[in-house]
């Protein structure tokens, strides 16, 4: 009888990063930069939006974060926003183009956009929120006319903070966008709604059955979101939300982004509240 | 298979041999507590041990692995496992249900590879538990007391001899050559049967309800926030519980540089929901910041969560985690407590 001893790894491992080089890197905002990132041998990644990477930064650590472009527009490579924030983020933000990183993923389920036809959407991307949502938002628009009304509600905490302003711009352009800003505090320059992302909903009129909103913020965000979700009669299943956790490996195993019995990194993040909302830890 | 017999003399031969070719592990007594180590001889075994300090699963989950080396912009997976078998001996059935759920919680979805490696180059030699091993066990409440599959040889102590029951080809393999072994008579059936005959009056319940409510007495105990705000007064946030269980699986990735500062590893460890930085995420918020909300969810994790995810009870009643708590938080005062409380109406009043 011959039995193997197994001397390699039959498949790749799971937590084996791809190394991938940045291509571009621009400034959005004092804290956050936007990367392109350059998979190799014009790989591609093939996400959905919704969907994040674990990055690699080697020596240092890794970390997940969110894709920002969206697949309609990916060239070989994507992007994503990163916010200087903690250890790995630092010296992410201190890397120049041509260095490299590593890649994993993507993961997650993403939003199921072939749901999303035909329906008005409401965005509500709270500060960097909006780092997900435009990978969604980019992907509606270069398929526009298959859905129904857009709206846009973002909020910022300073007129300094608000991310993509080139993009909000020539999103506010068009006709077939209804863009609306807040910032938690104005400054000398600012000339629009000042408050929170909620004061922006008492104007907002919707037709409720056919709205799909999604929802991506900071945690403290989203049960007041809801509140004027649900006051407007928008069913539970057609209202999204990004629910980021700690997702340390991305593949359901470390434990670190569960919800009760649910790991965030593999059913979600991108989860609908009638999935969640028996959910203790989730909102 | 079937099962075949050894008689007490022959035993250390066999160990001895399987020694010679295989790396072998076994508990061992050190310090006036016993552990899982590696074995040279078959004098450095006790059979008879209560419980080691940590379960086996570090074999195939250890402490700290290496996952992939980098170097500059290049990366490598590190090959996960020794280059033979390493036979674990003498593994209590508790155990060895922790690993069936490892098993499967690293199957699902994304298949695990650096756990499967170590996993199948890793054969399991079970034994029968005839006494209570420690006084935190409670094994029979969580029907891990005996197992039916999952092992590769499993031991009986007929007194005399070993009953060796084949559950693998691997175990097959490790009788293979031995010479010192016969097919069992009928009366040696009769004492196989005489010994797991009077076993079970030698453990005792100690839940005081019917372990199949566990999932649902959790699920109807998540609000009750004056008795987990109890634990969590408690708690010394030390991680312990979770250090010597045996289907804790959470951990953390770090990075350790060479002198270079360009290569180095990257390191698997075992991580604590217990600890405060588990569920913190960068700008700074803590989705289970206070220690009552981590006890919870440890609990909850064992007696609902995995069972929900898994279809398994993450809970195999070895009570190591109770031996190990400086403040005294058990599994079984646990469930008890919240037993008694949810029939007192405890959980009504805080909705």
């Amino acid at each position: 009888m011959t039995l193997l001893l197994h001397d390699k790894l039959e498949e790749q491992s799971i937590y084996l990063p791809t190394v991938a080089r940045i291509a571009a890197i621009r400034d959005l905002t004092a804290m956050e930069k936007l990367y392109t990132i350059q998979l190799p041998d014009g790989y591609s990644l093939n996400n959905r939006p919704g969907q994040f990477v674990e990055v690699a930064v080697f020596g240092v650590g890794e970390a997940p974060i969110s894709i920002s472009s969206s697949p309609s527009r990916s060239n070989g490579s994507f992007e994503m926003c990163v916010r200087r924030a903690g250890d790995l983020t630092g010296v992410l933000h201190q890397k120049k183009v041509g260095d490299t990183i590593g890649i994993r993923g993507p993961f997650g389920r993403g939003f199921p956009i072939e749901r999303f036809r035909g329906k008005d959407l409401l965005f509500a991307p709270g500060g960097l929120g909006i780092a997900p949502l435009r990978s969604l938002i980019n992907e509606i628009r270069d398929d526009r006319c298959n859905y129904g009304r857009v709206t846009i509600l973002s909020g910022a905490r300073t007129p300094g903070d608000l991310l993509y302003k080139d993009e909000l711009a020539e999103w506010d352009a068009r006709d077939d966008v209804d863009l609306r800003l807040t910032v938690d505090h104005g400054d000398d320059t600012w000339k629009g709604n000042v408050g929170v992302i909620t004061t922006l909903f008492p104007d907002l009129q919707v037709y409720a059955r056919n709205t799909i909103a999604v929802v991506i913020g900071p945690p403290v965000m989203y049960r007041y979101v809801l509140m004027e979700l649900l006051g407007k009669g928008i069913p539970e299943g057609n209202i999204w939300f990004s629910l980021e956790r700690r997702m340390k490996c991305g593949v359901g195993k470390c434990g670190h982004c569960q919800m009760e019995n649910i790991y965030s990194c593999q059913s979600g993040p991108a989860f609908p509240y009638s999935e969640i909302k028996h959910i203790e830890e989730a909102i | 298979m079937g099962f075949r017999i050894m008689s007490k003399t022959a035993f250390p031969d066999w160990v001895d041999g399987l020694c010679r070719r295989y790396r072998v592990v076994g508990p061992k007594p050190v310090h006036g507590q016993y552990v899982f180590d590696d074995i040279e001889s078959a004098e450095e075994l006790d059979l008879g041990y209560s419980q080691t300090v940590l379960p086996p699963k570090k074999y195939i989950l250890p402490p700290r692995e290496t996952i992939f080396r980098f170097d500059g912009a290049s990366v490598e997976a590190v090959v996960a496992n020794s280059d033979r078998w390493t036979v674990a001996l003498g593994v209590h059935t508790c155990d060895m249900h922790a690993i069936h759920l490892l098993d499967r919680v690293h199957e699902h979805g994304y298949q695990d590879q650096h756990y499967q490696a170590r996993r199948e180059n890793t054969v399991l030699v079970s034994i029968e538990c005839l006494k209570p091993c420690t006084p935190f066990s409670f094994c029979k409440d969580m029907g891990t007391l005996s197992i039916t599959e999952g092992y590769d040889l499993h031991l009986t102590d007929l007194g005399e001899d070993y009953a060796m029951d084949i559950g693998s080809e691997k175990g097959e393999a490790l009788l293979e050559g031995f010479a010192f072994i016969h097919e069992p008579t009928d009366e040696d059936y009769r004492r196989v049967n005489q010994v797991m005959t009077e076993k079970w009056p030698n453990f005792a319940y100690r839940l005081e309800f019917d372990t199949t409510e566990l999932p649902s007495l959790l699920t109807v105990s998540m609000k009750d926030d004056a008795y987990w705000d109890e634990l969590g007064e408690r708690c010394l946030a030390c991680g312990m519980c979770t250090n010597v269980c045996p289907t804790c699986y959470c951990f953390n990735m770090v990075d350790e540089v060479d002198f270079s500062l360009e290569a180095g590893d990257r390191i698997r460890q075992w991580d604590s929901c217990q600890i405060d930085e588990f569920a913190l995420v960068a700008g700074g918020h803590n989705f289970r910041g206070p220690r009552s909300a981590r006890q919870r969810h440890r609990f909850l994790r064992k007696g609902k969560y995995q069972w929900e995810a898994y279809g398994l009870i993450g809970c195999v009643g070895c009570g190591r985690c109770a031996q190990a708590c400086l403040v005294h938080i058990t599994p079984v005062d646990t469930f008890n407590a919240l037993y008694h409380r949810h029939r007192q109406g405890h959980v009504e009043e805080v909705r």
